[in-house]
């Protein structure tokens, strides 16, 4: 399976009276934009901005962020399953507006969504502090239910990445990059003496608003299974949750998923990456057992010799982690674990739900109990009005000059457990 | 700026009075001096601090002489008045090794004034003050003692100076128990591949977080007579009389609340709601029952399944909150429902 991604860089985002793509620049259209997102009827309004890095800018609530990515060649198109067909995709030629994407923000759950400052100490916790962003923030109308405004949001986001990747399609991208894996003989033939490689995607799936999707299925409605490691560029995976902000992956993550690119980077050199294994993190146990048996023995019928496991979330996920640790590593094959941690303001409490003697390789995305100050910013795209009640923040949270005392856990991506980040703890 | 002002503590071996026969000198403050390693620290020093005094006390003495010898080098280093006290380092050797922990926590402790040591990472002093003082990790023998003395120093210094301390592997002290946050040279994803590179080769590696040992609670025997217990609900679901009056926040709580229900048949939308942030709160706000089973209970009790449910319930919101916390609301409210004679209690999650 081969696909080639080919990146514009894009250097501005402008609103203008026509949509188009020229010179590294984004012209973006309003008003065609709401009407996509209009589309939906329980959305009553939408608002658009544009936040670059280093401005005073502070983006909160954030639900998602999402690169927009267009396909040029080959089967499928960019979230299929979900805005195109459920064609398999991975494989042809796909085209990604580098450099920029599209935040969703709005009062969701009032709990679990995130903040981003483009600017200030909180920048440099937060990936897409870098990133040009086109920000939406989306009303309901009156009455809508949590789930279905974050549904509503959602789909809202993707279309709109969706329109603006579509901008690129003809565009000759700045850097072309190919990304080839294998089928399992052939692999081995072409690559006898490296060890063989998977990668284990957990994804998030504790159900209420805490959910991810794969081809457009409900991650918990799934057992574990495989796909070829580029099918994840072309939106395969995509989030659907509201978990804290730090350690959730948004939709940006999974089109470039670090652990993906990290291994692609070693294939054929020191490792034979095989494949991805995704599966989920279910609450109840006979889930859990499930997908974590179910995780082992394609590892074991595989014939791995070792794999990277990351988790997403934090709390009773940990117990998935730690069950597919150990019952990997049973199966002879050797794990690295990539977590964050939940060790008190203080850094002195257990890091972790559960642990076991197995997971004697840990890569650790730092402790999302971390106090920082967040001083004030000159706008504020979105609202503060529920910055005191996000997953992270307390009661005096909105200082009276307009700085926040938070957690790291508040800041999207700040502890991210694919190793999106350099945080780390020790 | 005025230098900082170093006391440093050797035993008698580093300051070439001899070996394990004068391990029984005394104690013995030398104002001015600077004696053997001290001479490399304030190299590295440079214009920033100068070790004023230097105390100087052999091993057997110290550790023979306890009490005495740790509250005679107290009165020594408080004459002083330094801004950071250095101890060593003591390499691997034991007995020094335990006097540099012990007075080190000693003075930071009861002097109130930052201090330091080092030591190789197995002295038996390294697992015994640790968690109290910043050890910095050296080599097995006075070899690495050039290398000791690039860590200790500009580690004495921040502490002189109240900067804050960076996480162990930045600074080079022994982990401490204390998870500090820094920025890595490469994201996580890489560190991750080269650390199963390693692994599969057999060649060591080193995990970033090692796992903690667990505390496993074995359950008490079951309640033989329910008929006549009398039931207690806690929650760590973050079931709350409307408006979270105690305002617990959605995550990382810092505090429980306890809560009256005498009289409540039945949670209701208008009376309760959740203020745990960790999942969608429809359900439980539209019904807290769910989360907190008030309205089951009450039945149980009518129908003597139960002898009674407690009038207090305790709730907290287990959503990221420390585990050292959780401990600490339980501990309290433990005490509280063993003496209002609770005999079993209903723990629910979400």
């Amino acid at each position: 399976m081969k696909l080639e991604i080919g990146n514009i860089f894009i250097k501005d985002i402008q609103f203008a009276a026509e949509a188009k793509l020229a010179d590294g620049v984004l012209y973006v259209d309003k008003a065609a934009l709401e009407k996509i997102v209009l589309e939906d009827e329980t959305i009553k309004s939408v608002t658009f901005d544009i936040a670059k890095p280093g401005e005073s800018v502070r983006i909160t609530p954030v639900k998602d962020v999402i690169e927009p990515r267009v396909k040029v060649e080959g089967p499928g198109g960019i979230f299929p399953g979900i805005i195109a067909k459920v064609d398999t995709v991975g494989s042809g030629k796909t085209h990604v507006l580098k450099g920029m994407a599209v935040v969703t923000a709005g009062k969701i759950v009032g709990f679990q969504e995130g903040v981003i400052d483009m600017s200030g100490p909180g920048a440099k916790y937060t990936p897409f502090s870098e990133t040009l962003n086109l920000v939406m923030v989306c009303e309901p109308v009156e009455g809508l239910k949590q789930h279905d405004y974050e549904k509503a949001v959602r789909l809202a986001g993707f279309r709109v990445a969706v329109a603006l990747g579509e901008l690129g399609r003809n565009v000759a991208p700045d850097e072309t990059k190919v990304y080839e894996t294998c089928g399992i003989k052939e692999g081995i033939e072409k690559y006898p003496d490296l060890p063989r490689v998977a990668y284990v995607q957990m994804l998030q799936s504790q159900g209420l608003l805490h959910d991810t999707y794969v081809y457009g299925v409900d991650a918990k409605k799934t057992l574990s299974t495989i796909l070829w490691p580029t099918e994840t560029m072309d939106g395969a995976i995509v989030s659907g949750n509201c978990v804290s902000a730090c350690d959730k992956n948004p939709t940006y993550v999974h089109e470039n998923n670090p652990v993906v690119e990290d291994l692609f980077a070693q294939h054929g050199k020191t490792l034979n990456f095989v494949c991805q294994i995704i599966t989920n993190e279910n609450v109840y146990l006979a889930d859990k057992q499930r997908s974590s048996d179910w995780t082992a023995k394609m590892c074991r019928l595989l014939d791995l010799d070792g794999v990277i496991v990351s988790q997403e979330g934090f709390g009773n996920p940990d117990t998935d982690l730690i069950m597919n640790c150990k019952k990997i590593e049973a199966q002879g094959v050797k794990t690295v674990i990539i977590t964050d941690e939940y060790a008190g303001r203080d850094g002195k409490s257990q890091s972790l739900a559960d642990a076991d003697a197995a997971a004697d390789a840990v890569v650790t995305g730092g402790n999302a109990n971390e106090v920082i100050v967040l001083p004030k910013m000159d706008k504020v795209i979105g609202t503060l009005d529920y910055v005191n009640k996000i997953a992270g923040a307390s009661e005096e949270t909105l200082q009276p000059d307009g700085s926040l005392v938070v957690e790291l856990q508040v800041i999207t991506g700040a502890t991210n457990e694919t190793g999106f980040i350099k945080l780390s703890a020790r | 700026m005025a230098k900082l002002r170093v006391v440093h503590y050797i035993n008698q071996f580093f300051a070439q009075i001899g070996g394990e026969e004068k391990a029984d000198y005394p104690a013995e403050l030398r104002v001015g001096e600077v004696v053997g390693p001290g001479m490399a620290l304030m190299q590295k020093f440079g214009d920033e601090a100068e070790i004023v005094a230097t105390v100087v006390c052999g091993d057997s003495y110290f550790n023979e002489n306890l009490d005495k010898a740790t509250a005679d080098i107290l009165e020594m280093v408080k004459s002083q008045k330094p801004d950071v006290f250095v101890a060593g380092p003591a390499f691997n050797a034991g007995r020094y090794g335990v006097a540099c922990g012990t007075i080190a926590a000693a003075v930071q402790e009861q002097l109130g004034i930052p201090s330091v040591t080092g030591m190789y990472v197995e002295n038996p002093g390294a697992d015994m003050f640790k968690t109290k003082v910043y050890i910095v990790s050296t080599r097995n023998s006075a070899a690495g003692m050039r290398d000791a003395v690039a860590k200790l120093a500009p580690l004495a210094l921040k502490l002189g100076k109240g900067e804050p301390i960076g996480a162990s592997v930045e600074e080079g002290y022994i982990p401490n128990g204390v998870r500090v946050n820094f920025f890595e040279k490469e994201r996580g994803s890489a560190r991750a591949v080269k650390m199963l590179i390693k692994k599969l080769a057999g060649k060591p590696f080193e995990t970033e977080f090692p796992m903690p040992v667990f505390d496993r609670v074995a359950p008490n025997p079951a309640v033989k007579d329910m008929a006549h217990a009398k039931i207690a609900l806690v929650t760590s679901g973050g079931i709350v009389p409307k408006g979270n009056p105690d305002h617990i926040e959605s995550s990382s709580a810092s505090h429980y609340g306890e809560y009256d229900i005498a009289g409540v048949m039945d949670l209701t939308a208008e009376t309760y709601e959740t203020a745990h942030g960790g999942y969608d709160p429809v359900y439980a706000n539209a019904d807290a029952d769910r989360v907190l089973p008030v309205d089951v209970l009450r039945d149980m009790e009518k129908e003597g399944k139960i002898g009674e449910l407690h009038h207090l319930y305790y709730a907290t919101v287990g959503n990221g909150t420390a585990v050292a916390s959780a401990k600490k609301f339980a501990a309290e409210f433990a005490q509280k429902l063993k003496a209002d004679g609770v005999d079993a209690v209903i723990l629910t999650s979400t």
